[in-house]
């Protein structure tokens, strides 16, 4: 049994008096999800409100030559079909791209295809009815004149001449590339000891929410405003999209995100049959509905990774680091995804490689190309597990090579835990970062050297585990340098708003968004400490456009740490305040008083002087007995943005233990750790639960998911049975530690935590692997996921 | 894993009864959550699309409609199965419960309260057939282990928690039924 206590941890840097910092509260939403009371898009219903079902392309490319949807039309419920041509009368088409990666460029796309399908999925026509099977028996009833066109598929050969460019008017199937160069990496490579070059591949994979998209979009004309039901992680965001491409202006969308059905980065992109839905709701003037159901959310959400990275280590025989080298490759799909791009994975590769050593000497080279598949997009962790699966692929290739033990050479190259502010070989800055530290806890929880002489022993009755690691870096919290700088309206700021009630309770509307991790239960610790009430009389309200301030949502590890800072700050304004009315009520001085546990007291003694409520009952409703002239303000907005850094850094590192069957090629993990230092942890629970989820999504894409595709561009396993998820049967038990060091940015010094898991999961499974097979001179392993087949043939068996 | 245990479903009852098995509607009746409920329903419904459709029963979840996630499971009569793979009209005469009904007799409360400790969901999204799914082990094994609990879990998706916190959840729930002995 391993329930977490409710006492306080002692990893808070903040000292309040009653302070829920640092302690395991449970989530405010827990009791209602555990009834099956939750509120998902797809249990909205609404008067009038209708179906659709999108017919989607059964080619990776080809020109739409006709549609005759005569007998759709007559078929029963079926209340409208609408085509492309006749949905861009409504919706105007997006380009995906930003100005700070320069270069990048992308084709219009439109909500429904025109004249021209790009990938298999792609929607070429709308049929909406009274339900959603009466939809779809319409959609079968839709004749679609394809000629099918030539596909791009394969990355490798996107950019030769001999293949078609997808879209002529961009010239070639060249999406972005960015090259770097820091310090003298052919110096570095020249005074090496030993090189070793490898190619890492990383399978294409998805998000599989447990929840497919889902939106309901009601447009009233008779006050002209669009409310949408929106299965997202950044309602403010989508409000601007709805608006700028159905032509309204942005107070005449709502919003409105209820709970969320697991998120992890796919539900933060615009999905061109989600902009087709809220038209469809504009055209007809009533409320539309459309639930992706599983097929088509493997076929239209987007897709994750697909890298080939070339790359390259130089180390000398001391164990020194003396350059790194990468060129990666990825394939986005037929349109860079709106509005934050598909450029962004493989810049944030660039930046991330090398980044926890101190090794100056780094040359990269990311291309990123068009192809007929489905879109690909940012997914949790953004770049990490490639990066991060590269670099220490590489470092435990090294070591190998030089035989020197893997943990030994990473302490001779991270950035030293007091080398700090430091700046990583691509620019990165840092502002304090715990490698050393973390690196020390998580040996001393595996047990590292018992956990290899058992290794050891084991290997001589044929037995073969592995033992590998992962230290990594991670990007939170972060700034406009992420996507408001490129020209991309996606708020960096968030903020809170507090009110306080006649009973004293505090109702707090944040802008940033729950999917899950635990938002609005951190928003509440913030708010109950830094105000002063017990958490129960705080109550959060998220995701409303209408009602919340302007914020960026949830993603990029930035709800605690920016939302929680905003929330932070307001509590104490609101205290401020409300002092204020208790020093004028009590004629004491306000610099006197504190709050606690919901009461005024005497800030030096804790004397209990007036309850909060009291407070409230004189300034709602007795105004008339304060002082002339006295005018209470029980509402407060406080925002809240880094300035200081573009990005809070954290750092961690995992390691994994496995164990493989070297007939079957099975691989059986038998635990996992993770040391991670997210800086302030505001909630333990809820920081492990996030490190252990992303894990376990880590595994995943090491071990078993990958969307498959035929040279036609056809995706091969679109649906659960043939594409492989982790499951609760082949997890392991997941140990996690912290470190501590809160950044400076904030007065709460809380930086993210969620794509940690993810980040590192891949390469110290990778790692441990490679590592369980080299006493039999495997081929090492680097082309994720490590399905069975693949490790029999790195042994050699097949 | 939990799975349709076709002993339990009884097709020939729509025979049985002297239904048009070709009409688009059939009326059926069943117990629900210890409600009779009788309905005209169309014969291709999927039984979770009966609960949440007809019924308004939306704590039952649609995850896949193909039976591997788990997200729909429910109980006919008193057995855990995918309400996906029903259809509405399989299930004439059966008595059926929800989350809603377990959650409002109380038969799950101490699973409820254990899962909300431990934190054993996120999005929530799984959480009434993965609390479904605990219920049914628990019924039938009173001190399962953890690798035994992973298992029986192993037909519930769950992309949020990594599945410890869950596994953790149902042992100790297990361990307090035990003791409560």
């Amino acid at each position: 049994m391993k329930i977490a206590e409710d006492v306080a941890s002692g990893l808070s840097a903040l000292d309040r008096p009653n302070s829920y910092i640092g302690r395991s509260v449970p989530r405010p939403n827990l009791e209602r999800l555990t009834q099956g009371r939750g509120q998902y898009v797809s249990d909205v219903v609404l008067p009038r409100m209708v179906h659709v079902a999108y017919l989607r392309s059964p080619h990776a490319h080809a020109r739409i030559k006709n549609i005759d949807a005569a007998r759709a039309k007559s078929a029963p419920g079926v209340v409208a079909v609408v085509t492309g041509a006749e949905l861009a009368k409504v919706i105007s088409p997006w380009v995906g791209v930003l100005t700070h990666l320069k270069g990048i460029k992308s084709a219009p796309q439109h909500a429904i295809a025109v004249d021209r399908a790009c990938w298999q999925g792609e929607a070429v026509c709308a049929v909406v009815a009274r339900s959603r099977a009466e939809a779809e028996d319409g959609c079968a009833l839709i004749d679609v004149d394809y000629e099918p066109l030539p596909a791009v598929t394969d990355a490798e050969t996107a950019l030769d001449r001999a293949t078609p460019v997808i879209h002529p008017d961009l010239g070639d199937n060249l999406t972005f590339e960015r090259t770097l160069v820091a310090g003298d990496p052919d110096k570095g490579f020249a005074a090496s000891d030993a090189v070793v070059e490898a190619t890492f591949v990383f399978g294409r994979h998805t998000g599989v929410t447990n929840e497919p998209r889902a939106i309901v979009a009601d447009f009233n004309p008779g006050e002209q405003r669009l409310t949408v039901y929106h299965s997202t992680q950044a309602p403010h965001m989508m409000q601007h999209l709805f608006a700028k491409h159905l032509g309204l202006e942005e107070q005449q969308v709502r919003v409105i995100t209820k709970d969320v059905g697991g998120s992890f980065g796919i539900k933060v992109h615009t999905y061109a049959d989600e902009m087709a839905t809220v038209a469809l709701a504009k055209l007809l003037k009533r409320p539309v509905k459309f639930v992706a159901d599983r097929f088509e959310s493997f076929i239209t959400d987007i897709h994750a990774r697909d890298h080939r990275v070339r790359a390259k280590i130089g180390a000398k025989k001391d164990g020194t680091i003396t350059a790194f080298e990468i060129d990666d490759l990825t394939g986005i799909g037929p349109y860079s995804v709106y509005p934050r791009t598909s450029g962004i994975e493989a810049n944030q590769v660039v930046n991330l490689v090398g980044g926890p050593y101190t090794c100056p000497n780094y040359r990269a080279l990311a291309r990123v190309v068009f192809q007929n598949k489905n879109v690909m997009c940012q997914y949790r962790a953004v770049g990490h597990p490639i990066a991060t699966a590269v670099t220490e692929g590489l470092v435990e290739l090294a070591a190998a090579k030089i035989g020197m033990d893997v943990v030994e050479l990473r302490r001779r190259n991270l950035i030293a835990d007091d080398a700090y502010p430091a700046v990583g070989a691509a620019g990165i800055k840092f502002e304090k970062l715990s490698h050393h530290a973390s690196l020390d806890k998580i040996l001393a929880m595996m047990d590292y050297q018992k956990l290899r002489a058992e290794q050891a022993k084991l290997r001589e009755r044929g037995i073969y585990r592995g033992i590998g690691f992962a230290s990594f870096i991670e990007v939170t919290n972060p700034s406009a340098a992420f996507y408001g700088v490129g020209g991309a309206r996606i708020s960096s700021q968030d903020g809170a708003t507090l009110r306080l009630d006649a009973t004293g309770a505090v109702f707090v509307h944040s802008g940033v968004t729950e999917q899950g991790q635990g938002a609005e239960s951190v928003l509440a610790q913030c708010v109950a400490t830094s105000f002063g009430v017990p958490i129960e009389r705080v109550r959060v309200v998220t995701g409303d456009t209408d009602h919340t301030p302007y914020g960026g949502g949830t993603w990029a590890s930035r709800a605690a740490g920016i939302g929680g800072e905003a929330a932070w700050q307001a509590g104490k304004a609101l205290r401020a305040n409300v002092l204020a009315a208790a020093a004028s009520i009590l004629q004491a001085d306000p610099k006197a008083l504190d709050i606690r546990a919901g009461i005024i007291v005497d800030a030096d003694t804790g004397r209990e002087r007036i309850p909060l409520e009291e407070v409230a009952r004189v300034v709602y409703f007795r105004p008339d007995t304060l002082p002339p002239g006295f005018q209470a303000e029980f509402m407060v907005t406080r925002h809240y943005v880094p300035r200081a850094w573009p990005f809070a850094f954290t750092n961690g590192v995992q390691a994994s233990y496995l164990e493989v069957d070297t007939k079957t090629g099975l691989i059986q993990l038998l635990k996992h750790w993770c040391v991670e230092d997210c800086g302030t942890v505001i909630n333990p629970q809820l920081v492990d639960e996030q490190i252990r989820g992303g894990i376990v999504q880590g595994i995943g894409a090491a071990l078993y998911e990958h969307c498959l595709y035929d040279e036609a561009g056809q995706m091969l396993n679109g649906n659960l049975m043939d594409y492989l998820l982790p499951m609760a049967n082949e997890m392991p038990d997941i140990e996690i530690g912290h470190v501590v060091t809160p950044t400076a940015d904030s007065e709460l010094g809380a930086k993210g935590a969620g794509e940690a898991g993810t980040a590192g999961a891949p390469a110290s499974v990778m790692n441990a692997l490679n590592d369980a097979l080299r006493p039999l001179n495997a081929t090492p392993l680097l082309d994720m996921p490590f399905t069975p087949e693949r490790v029999l043939k790195a042994l050699g068996r097949i | 894993m939990t799975r349709c245990v076709p002993g339990a479903i009884k097709p020939w009852k729509i025979a049985a009864a002297g239904l048009d098995m070709s009409a688009r509607q059939l009326e059926i009746s069943m117990r629900i959550n210890g409600e009779a409920v009788s309905a005209h329903v169309e014969v291709r419904k999927t039984l979770v699309d009966f609960l949440r459709d007809n019924l308004s029963l939306t704590g039952t979840h649609v995850g896949c409609e193909h039976g591997v996630c788990g997200a729909c499971t429910v109980r006919l009569n008193g057995e855990a199965v995918r309400s996906c793979l029903l259809l509405a009209v399989q299930c004439g005469g059966a008595e059926i419960e929800t989350i809603e009904g377990l959650a409002d007799s109380g038969a799950i409360s101490d699973l409820q309260a254990a899962f909300q400790r431990r934190n054993a969901l996120q999005c929530g999204y799984c959480t009434p057939g993965m609390l479904i799914s605990a219920h049914e082990l628990l019924a039938s094994d009173t001190a399962p282990s953890r690798s035994v609990i992973r298992e029986h879990i192993s037909g519930n998706y769950c992309r949020c928690t990594g599945y410890q916190a869950i596994v953790d959840a149902i042992e100790q729930v297990a361990q307090a039924r035990a003791t409560a002995k």
